[in-house]
């Protein structure tokens, strides 16, 4: 689009990632997804009166692990504030969060666009509670309330305004998804929110050394959204200002129906917080050497890990980004190189090629594939020890999907051991020869290419079970 | 330090809390008095001091992750205004 | 019954002179005879006190009980009670069941004390004469034309009328130390964090403490022995062992540095109660203390400071009271924002109304930094005042109210007039410090409290002090009449 040469977009993102804690935030309350309605919100979690906030360990764990990972800078004291608003899924009438003092500041996260790196700077993560969920349909005039996601812990991300595109938003989204997930601090799962993005967006006039006016849209749930919604936004910010008018600082919601947003509320209608420090907790300390215990028990990180496969089992680049893109994945691939001892580039190939390959057309996870990674390993090893051919390799494999078993169940069962008697191919030869007597005369008078008509021959006679190196060999003698 | 009626309604928007017209007045009479009041506070150097938020001296203690709570829905519905289907019910909610 | 000492009612029980029902039922018909002329409850426990009582005493027969083990207490209605109607003098939780035990409720009936009834207070624990509670005023027993102070108003009437031989009470600005000062009481706050908040229900976190309200130092001790330490749901909670008071109680005061700080004896207040207090502190002196003059030259600002962080604090604390969940909601609202309004327009009394502008005010965006951020350095310096004491003398003593009872509704229409009655008290509140206040004489009939103040977790140095000076005075033994 043209006017878009004039026009330059300026991005911040805000991310809330729910943190994979077994038990709230500041209750002993399970965090598990999907209960019945207000069976896991407890006293705290319903903010009765008396009740009072405890900080849980591990929450405060994973928002370090996240700082570390992002190479910023982790307090050494924070502090937790209260942020008021009154909300019905919000029980307390404020929000537990951090204001002045967050867990969590200057990071930055490197992100690959169109072949380039980007670094785009994070400014501040800090720890908060979630609230709970209203239901809008199947009450009449009335919303129903459910507080059991309510506490579950939350660290809210916020990135430099550094992004210049929708597709440079959707990487460094792409990226931190990965990134929180591989550091198992998040599950990710954006459907049920456990990932959830917030976009900030403003245009100005190419060159322009000031920002323009931003609006905040709410709520993004998934990737694609993210790009359609800040998409959207762009266009409209431009024409806005292209037909004279003024962009209005402003909150808006996404429709994914329209793929439009459109406002919730002003600026004029914005909160008054009145933020203060949480009177029911201190402050927080983490000390240096609670700090290097974290690093010391940090994950190898994605980038790191493809350095290494790259290094390690001279695959290449591609290869290794493709199982590195998930710590399963990657996992499950090392877990077949070092199971079946075979070259580590034809284990990369099985993955990637025939179980990715699988696992996309199925829709599964590789946490729920049907093949695991010992049953991998047993089929590449009957590879490499001639059990079976590639070719019924690829056999053995879809039996194995079809939860036949493994692979060497599977290839006693149907009996696909390979034929490496050589005097039973001689045999399947000969009886070839015998019967096309025809394409054998025209071969021995010099039509090369039907050697592999009698390959295919003695494939077919042996239902491809004979040892393709030995079936050349012997019929190159014989033939001649 | 005095509030203004139109303050005063500002503030009791903010809490939440209705007040009718006739108490407008006399609530800012009041509230300015205890603001005058705490206005003293201005007379105190503080320059150099930082603020208390608290009298302890300690550091946040932290819990085990640990699930220590049982689902009470039951009994803490029993004491709720209205419910529907184990949810709290409130007048529609429009975003 | 109703005069005896909890150790002597401790004797009586293990004597069989009495059962632990025969308490119960004494102190149930006290209550029936008497407090329609005090309004001092506002929940009597009539089965579940008795049956807790016949609990006491199957465990006493067995041998099995604690020092406290069958003696009754009020609670002050601040303290969730599961099953029992917890309603913190507001409307606003009229209907209010708690589902759950506050801690020192959990930890008084694990020690087998029978819980008579629940105590009248201000609402939400925020007055200083217990008129602004919505189940009505409590009477003074000494003078019932007389506020009884607050806000555990309602305690101190029980105990001084003799319808509880100890009540429980909490103290922000003063709501334990005033209202025993005004009705002859003891009664201790203890340092910030040495007893549970955990279902006390907040009004201003940093400053409330829970704590008793008895006839003498030594009943005090023993209840607060049982309710003090540590508590896993409460971060505020201090993990430090608690002190043996009873066994403290004895020691000599020889060479016990009290300091008198000048501020608390200026202008404002009545000459009177200066007396009073005076002659306390040559008593004190004949025990063996030393006394000094000192100062705590910020102690003026305490009023002010506290009328930010307090109202600011309780602002935030009952946000939660929105007419979702639990709590008053009003009838045929149509949308969200006058479920709000109109449950906590009608849910409110005035004062609770006022501390929440107040507190929404001064927390509110461009207002902070002048009046919030401000309070709370204006509190670090009332802080230093008394760390600086400290390193001169063991304890600071001064009077806890400006003078006698008032009459009631002589300051209801002026909230500034009503919050300087704090202001003796506020300090130990704002710098977290234990203080009591006991009683140490009488104008024109009415009783006159003295307070202490200690350095942080010095509980067992304030009652013993007060105890030594309980042994060799009376006061604290006169009862008002028409409740002997």
């Amino acid at each position: 689009m043209s006017r878009h040469d004039n026009w330059e977009a300026v991005i911040g993102l805000e991310v809330h990632c729910q943190l994979l804690t077994k038990s709230k935030i500041f209750s002993g309350a399970p965090t598990a997804y999907g209960a019945e309605p207000n069976t896991q919100a407890c006293a705290i979690d319903l903010g009765l009166p008396g009740v009072l906030p405890v900080l849980n360990g591990e929450a405060l764990k994973m928002a370090v692990k996240f700082g570390l990972a992002i190479d910023a800078q982790i307090a050494e004291r924070c502090v937790f504030a209260r942020k008021h608003y009154f909300y019905p899924d919000l029980p307390k009438g404020y929000q537990i969060s951090q204001y002045e003092l967050p867990i969590v500041s200057k990071g930055h996260l490197d992100v690959d666009v169109d072949g380039q790196v980007k670094r785009v700077g994070i400014t501040r993560a800090h720890m908060e509670e979630d609230a709970g969920k209203s239901l809008h349909e199947g009450f009449g005039q009335q919303s129903g309330i459910d507080l059991n996601r309510a506490g579950t812990p939350l660290i809210e991300i916020v990135s430099e305004p550094d992004i210049r595109s929708a597709q440079e938003a959707v990487a460094y989204l792409k990226k931190l998804h990965q990134l929180v997930v591989y550091l198992g601090i998040c599950d990710g799962n954006m459907q049920e929110g456990s990932f959830r993005c917030d976009a900030n967006v403003s245009v100005r006039r190419k060159g322009a050394d000031k920002f323009g006016t931003r609006t905040e849209t709410k709520n993004i749930n998934s990737f694609r959204f993210v790009e359609r919604a800040i998409e959207f936004e762009i266009e409209r910010q431009i024409e806005v200002l292209e037909s004279g008018g003024k962009v209005i600082q402003e909150t808006r919601l996404f429709n994914p129906d329209t793929g439009e947003t459109r406002t919730m509320r002003s600026k004029e209608e914005a909160m008054d917080y009145r933020y203060f420090p949480d009177p029911d907790l201190l402050p927080v300390a983490v000390g240096k050497a609670e700090i290097e215990r974290i690093r010391g028990a940090m994950p190898e990180l994605p980038e790191a890990k493809k350095q290494r496969f790259v290094a390690q089992y001279g695959l290449p680049a591609y290869d290794a980004a493709v199982l590195t893109g998930e710590r399963a994945l990657a996992d499950f691939y090392e877990r077949v190189v070092q199971l079946s001892a075979a070259d580590p580039k034809t284990c990369a190939n099985w993955t990637t090629t025939d179980l990715l390959g699988v696992l996309n057309k199925t829709g599964k996870s590789i946490e729920r594939s049907p093949v695991t990674g010992e049953m991998l390993a047993g089929l590449i090893k009957r590879i490499v020890d001639k059990t079976i051919s590639g070719k019924i390799a690829k056999e053995v494999f879809e039996a194995m999907v079809a939860g036949e078993g493994d692979a060497d169940a599977i290839i006693k069962a149907k009996g696909l051991v390979q034929i490496t008697d050589e005097s039973a191919i001689v045999k399947a030869i000969e009886d070839v020869m015998a019967k096309n007597p025809g394409q054998l005369a025209d071969y021995r008078s010099g039509k090369d290419k039907l050697f592999g008509f009698f390959v295919g021959q003695v494939m077919k006679a042996t239902q491809g079970k004979a040892n393709p190196d030995a079936v050349n060999r012997l019929l190159k003698e014989k033939l001649k | 330090m005095s509030l203004s009626a139109d303050q005063v309604r500002q503030v009791a928007h903010l809490a939440r809390l209705e007040l009718k017209s006739e108490q407008v007045e006399h609530y800012a009479r009041q509230l300015s008095n205890i603001l005058d009041m705490v206005g003293q506070l201005s007379q105190a150097q503080t320059a150099e001091v930082s603020p208390m938020a608290h009298p302890l001296d300690m550091v946040q203690r932290l819990r085990p992750d640990a699930i220590a709570e049982e689902n009470r829905r039951e009994a803490f519905q029993s004491i709720a205004p209205a419910v529907q289907d184990g949810l709290y019910l409130v007048p529609k909610v429009i975003e | 019954m109703h005069t005896l000492s909890i150790k002597a009612l401790a004797v009586g029980l293990r004597s069989k002179k009495f059962s632990a029902r025969e308490l119960a039922a004494h102190f149930l018909k006290r209550i029936e005879a008497h407090d329609g002329k005090l309004n001092s409850y506002v929940t009597v426990c009539a089965d579940s006190a008795l049956k807790e009582a016949d609990a006491a005493d199957a465990r006493l027969a067995r041998g099995e009980g604690e020092p406290l083990t069958g003696i009754p207490l009020a609670h002050k209605d601040i303290f969730c009670t599961q099953g029992v109607k917890t309603a913190c003098g507001s409307r606003m939780l009229d209907k209010f069941v708690a589902p759950y035990d506050a801690t020192i409720v959990a930890r008084l009936k694990r020690a087998g004390m029978v819980m008579r009834g629940k105590a009248n207070m201000d609402e939400f624990a925020m007055g200083s004469s217990n008129e602004t509670s919505w189940y009505g005023p409590v009477k003074n027993p000494w003078d019932p034309t007389r506020v009884p102070g607050g806000s555990s108003g309602g305690s101190v009437a029980a105990v001084a009328a003799g319808l509880a031989p100890v009540a429980t009470g909490t103290d922000t600005g003063g709501s334990i130390r005033q209202p025993a000062a005004l009705t002859n009481l003891t009664g201790i706050k203890p340092t910030y964090g040495r007893v549970s908040r955990y279902g006390m229900i907040a009004f201003a976190s940093s400053l409330d403490q829970a704590g008793v309200l008895g006839r003498s130092a030594e009943d005090c001790a023993s209840v607060l022995e049982a309710m003090a330490g540590f508590d896993p749901m409460d971060s505020t909670s201090v993990d430090r062992p608690v002190d043996n008071y009873a066994a403290a109680l004895d020691k000599p005061i020889e060479g016990l540095r009290i300091g008198l700080p000048k501020e608390y004896f200026a202008e404002g207040l009545a000459p009177g109660a200066r007396d009073c207090v005076m002659n306390a502190v040559k008593k004190l002196q004949e025990l063996g203390a030393t006394v000094q003059e000192i100062s705590l030259p910020n102690s003026p600002l305490s009023v002010p400071t506290y009328y930010v962080v307090a109202p600011a604090e309780a602002s935030s604390n009952l946000a939660r009271f929105d007419g979702v969940r639990y709590g008053h909601r009003a009838e045929g609202v149509k949308t969200l924002e006058e479920l709000y309004k109109r449950s906590r327009g009608e849910g409110f009394g005035a004062e609770v109304q006022r501390r929440i502008m107040i507190g929404t005010y001064v927390l509110s965006h461009g207002y902070y930094d002048a009046y919030y951020l401000k309070a709370q350095k204006v509190r670090r310096l009332i802080y230093d005042d008394f760390k600086r004491a400290f390193q001169s003398v063991d304890l600071v003593l001064g009077p806890t109210a400006t003078d006698v009872a008032f009459k009631l509704g002589a300051k209801t229409d002026d909230p500034v007039a009503m919050y300087l009655n704090d202001i003796y008290t506020i300090a130990a509140n704002l710098a977290g410090i234990p203080a009591m206040s006991l009683p140490c004489g009488f104008v024109d009939g009415l009783p006159v409290g003295m307070q202490l103040m200690g350095n942080y977790f010095d509980e067992s140095r304030l009652l013993n002090v007060a105890h030594r000076y309980q042994q060799a005075t009376d006061w604290h033994t006169k009862l008002p009449k028409g409740f002997e």
